[in-house]
């Protein structure tokens, strides 16, 4: 079985799923048998959950208008 | 927040206009090409600039800008209306990268040894800054406003910011970042595990310097 610091360093490639069917397996098997490394998974979760939320930006009238007329001034 | 005012000079654009239509034969044709460019950017402008807003903080609208005036002149060169976006995308990075390096911001450099070693999860159970809490871990990412997370983005090298933005807050695919940076898929996997170590420590360092530990903790 993989260790807790193998497992954890995989954890967001196998929440990605970007991780190859052998890592998966491991990270799977190890997680059935480690408490402490599920913690890790669910925080894993929750940080990708907070960055997706995070900062999620309007773009402000004055700029959308400036940025309209610039594009308003380009042309032949 | 600052805002910048620029207008862009006059002889700028004429030189635009003159790159932009040098393949085009008539007026027409030429006129006909700035409307599908100004349909395609006007459509992307709150995407392009909501990218803008994470990778240059405050200069997000300058970055637009270049990016408007240098996919405007390589317009003749899209040949592909469904391409568009992701062409505008891989435009608006270099400018983003471009501002990046102009700007010469400090990065905290961090061995990467210790790194490796870093784990936010244990980090906050074990210093428990807030021993009253039965959800520890969820307090202190709710200490954090959209503020906070910006300036801690922000703390990241461009190298592993663009990564880092483009998967987990605008949920692109590590390929499609791959495609969009012309990088194979390993270095961008790479960097996005170097990236999200150095944002978990970034987000500890910056709760211990702006007092969030403290605050929750009353």
């Amino acid at each position: 079985m993989i260790t807790c610091s193998e497992a954890t360093r995989h954890l967001w490639e196998y929440l990605d799923a970007t991780a190859d069917q052998a890592t998966r397996d491991a990270i799977e098997e190890h997680l059935a048998r480690c408490r402490a490394c599920c913690g890790e998974l669910e925080f894993a979760r929750e940080l990708r959950r907070f960055l997706a939320s995070s900062a999620r930006d309007e773009v402000p009238d004055a700029v959308l208008r400036r940025l309209n007329e610039t594009l308003e001034e380009l042309g032949p | 927040m600052p805002e910048c005012n620029k207008a862009i000079p006059e002889t700028v654009l004429k030189n635009v206009g003159s790159v932009a239509f040098a393949n085009v034969k008539t007026v027409d044709n030429a006129a006909d090409q700035a409307e599908r460019f100004r349909t395609l950017a006007q459509e992307q402008l709150p995407r392009l600039y909501s990218i803008a807003r994470r990778l240059v903080g405050v200069d997000a609208e300058d970055a637009v800008q270049d990016c408007l005036l240098k996919a405007f002149q390589g317009f003749h060169q899209l040949h592909e209306t469904a391409a568009g976006p992701a062409w505008l995308t891989r435009i608006l990075i270099n400018c983003c990268r471009d501002r990046g390096r102009a700007v010469g911001r400090s990065v905290q450099q961090v061995e990467l040894d210790e790194l490796e070693r870093f784990s936010l999860f244990r980090k906050i159970a074990y210093e428990d800054p807030y021993p009253y809490s039965d959800s520890l871990h969820l307090d202190f990412l709710d200490e954090f406003g959209p503020e906070d997370v910006r300036a801690v983005v922000m703390k990241l090298s461009m190298l592993y910011r663009i990564p880092v933005v483009l998967v987990y807050m605008d949920g692109y695919l590590a390929r499609e970042v791959a495609d969009l940076l012309d990088i194979p898929l390993g270095t961008v996997l790479a960097r996005l595990h170097r990236g999200r170590k150095l944002f978990e420590k970034q987000l500890w360092d910056y709760a211990e310097t702006h007092g969030l530990l403290r605050k929750a903790a009353r």
